[in-house]
């Protein structure tokens, strides 16, 4: 099977997760005790202010037939009004958008490579005393809550030293970096055991592949045939674990968000699921599983053209 | 000794101090919570404001907090609901995915199709941003924390053991029962189960530590366990304002939280090497 008919499979197999995911954002607002569309107008709204709504968002028909008619409004970019800010989904959440993202490729740059090192450094010394501390670091890193994680750093690093600002963005790029840099590395100090402890296990599984054994047979030196050989079989599944592991980083950035008061799309969330404003809850939830599926698909997608033995 | 199995003789050695650690460290929370009357030495929501933002002191092992509250106390009591969470939070998704993986992998069709679409969807969702969403709909607290694991989490046990049941079926000793005629009920509960089980084990305990950490964090958010309740994450919030002169009300109730996920932690790691099981 060519490479290209592997990639169009995996794109027809997005379809019913797409669909799907679209069906629970759908439900998810029905699962609310409250009347939406009220919280939406206030108290003084009047019955036919109530009903119009109702009717533009389609309330006041069978449930598959409002789910037809939410869908018809996504695929128009329209993902309802924010009872809080009197904006429309869509440009909330594009305007919170960036320091999230900012944050989530800074925590990847800062992840990578020190994933990268430790795990070859753990790898090559296997059962020496690198590899046991960097296992014991790992299985902390694992077990720290990160928000307690960002709480503490902040104090440390953020205020008793003053290396770092404690809250907020910045407004240029050498900024954004200063001021993001204790988020991403409390982040991080989660993210990398995961990653590290999977690129290990590869490495080490590889090591013992009978192609190694075949290369030192015909004098390759160690370097060569790690660097060449070991490493690069052993990224892929690594890789795969990254774009799975995205999901769990947006997931922390939320936390993070809230500790240093970064306005991205975490805060915005938190703050409209205690101001009950719901379909901002619903429209972020739909972009951040969108954000997912896309990431998976170009994990997925870069696997295949590195790797032609990979089946979707 | 000698003349022991190998394979037996290196887990009698090597393994069990991974799961004798990580068992003493779960078995001493567990006690602590069990007996937190007797082992806080004072009532964890008894305001005195006489003696707030106190440092850790003989009186007050890990200080007091902005309301005079004694820290050590609220610890200690937390440790009910944080290893409870590890309970509560982990069995209801497990049995739920145990059942519907073994069912949907051993008899196919259509049911393992339509399960594993779901499987696929709820996995399309970051899982603590859904967690997040249906507890902001169904309302703040521990209760609906709770039935938002039991939506979105049964997913990961359900994969994992399908997995396994679809290796399983084909086995001979599987198809030697079906031969024999034996019902299909009966096969999937005493034979399969057993032989598939492990994996789950392993991943539920660390589960575990993801379960509490998330309880955790929403209680810090403020969606999960409610003030004044000692909860960890809870607690972590109440200190943040003060943390700048008063670092342990924030400190203590963390390191809690770590020790707490490094037993479960160690028993997952010693279980997985133990019944060898990847990944």
């Amino acid at each position: 099977m060519s490479r290209l008919s592997v990639i169009g499979q995996r794109l027809l197999h997005l379809i019913p997760v797409l669909i799907g995911i679209s069906v629970i954002s759908f439900l998810l607002v029905k699962l609310s005790p409250g009347d939406p569309i009220r919280m939406l107008l206030g108290d003084r709204a009047t019955e036919e202010a109530v009903s119009m709504v109702r009717e533009r968002y389609g309330l006041d028909r069978p449930l598959l037939e409002q789910y037809l008619v939410y869908i018809g409004n996504l695929l128009q970019g329209d993902l309802g009004r924010s009872i809080r800010y009197r904006l429309p989904v869509g440009e909330l959440i594009l305007d919170f958008l960036p320091r999230t993202l900012f944050l989530v490729l800074y925590v990847m740059c800062l992840s990578v490579p020190a994933t990268v090192l430790l795990a070859i450094a753990a790898a090559r010394n296997q059962g020496g005393w690198i590899d046991q501390s960097i296992r014991v670091l790992s299985v902390c890193g694992m077990t720290i809550p990160v928000f307690w994680l960002a709480v503490m750093l902040s104090r440390f690093f953020g205020v008793e030293l003053g290396w770092f600002p404690v809250s907020g963005y910045g407004e240029t790029f050498i900024e954004h970096l200063h001021h993001l840099f204790l988020p991403a590395v409390s982040t991080a100090v989660w993210l990398v055991p995961l990653l590290v402890r999977n690129l290990r296990a590869a490495i080490l599984e590889q090591m013992e592949a009978d192609y190694v054994t075949a290369s030192r047979s015909k004098g390759l030196p160690e370097g060569y045939i790690f660097r060449r050989h070991i490493f690069l079989n052993s990224v892929l599944p690594t890789l795969h674990l990254l774009g799975v592991m995205v999901a769990f980083l947006i997931g922390s950035s939320v936390v993070v968000e809230i500790v240093y008061a970064v306005p991205g799309l975490g805060a915005l969330m938190i703050s409209s699921v205690i101001g009950r404003d719901y379909y901002v809850v619903q429209g972020l939830t739909l972009v951040y599983a969108l954000g997912t599926v896309l990431v998976t698909l170009t994990v997925d997608v870069i696997s295949t053209l590195v790797d032609p033995r990979v089946k979707l | 000794m000698s003349d022991e199995p190998a394979a037996f003789a290196s887990m009698s050695r090597k393994v069990p101090f991974e799961i004798a650690l990580g068992a003493a460290i779960l078995a001493a929370w567990v006690i602590l919570a069990i007996g937190a009357p007797v082992f806080a030495g004072a009532d964890p929501n008894a305001i005195d404001l006489l003696a707030i933002l106190q440092p850790p002191s003989l009186n007050h092992p890990f200080g007091t907090d902005h309301l005079g509250r004694d820290v050590f106390a609220r610890v200690v009591f937390g440790a009910r609901i944080d290893v409870w969470m590890g309970v509560a939070g982990v069995l209801p998704p497990l049995v739920i995915g145990v059942t519907v993986g073994l069912f949907s992998g051993y008899f196919g069709g259509l049911l393992d199709t339509v399960m594993m679409r779901l499987v696929d969807i709820t996995v399309a969702f970051p899982f603590f941003i859904l967690v997040i969403a249906i507890v902001g709909m169904l309302g703040p607290g521990l209760g609906n924390y709770f039935i938002a694991l039991a939506l979105v989490a049964w997913v990961s046990y359900a994969r994992l053991i399908r997995a396994e049941v679809v290796v399983l079926k084909n086995a001979e000793y599987i198809q030697a029962a079906r031969a024999l005629g034996y019902h299909p009920l009966y096969i999937v509960l005493r034979h399969v189960l057993p032989n598939a089980i492990s994996p789950i084990v392993v991943y539920a305990m660390s589960d575990a530590v993801l379960v509490i950490l998330a309880g955790a964090s929403l209680g810090f958010l403020g969606l999960g366990a409610q003030p004044p309740t000692a909860e960890w994450g809870v607690m972590i919030a109440d200190g943040q304002p003060y943390v700048i002169d008063a670092w342990w009300i924030c400190f203590f109730p963390g390191l809690a939280a770590v020790t707490l996920g490094l037993g479960f932690l160690l028993v997952s790691d010693g279980l997985a090497h133990a019944l060898k099981v990847t990944s």
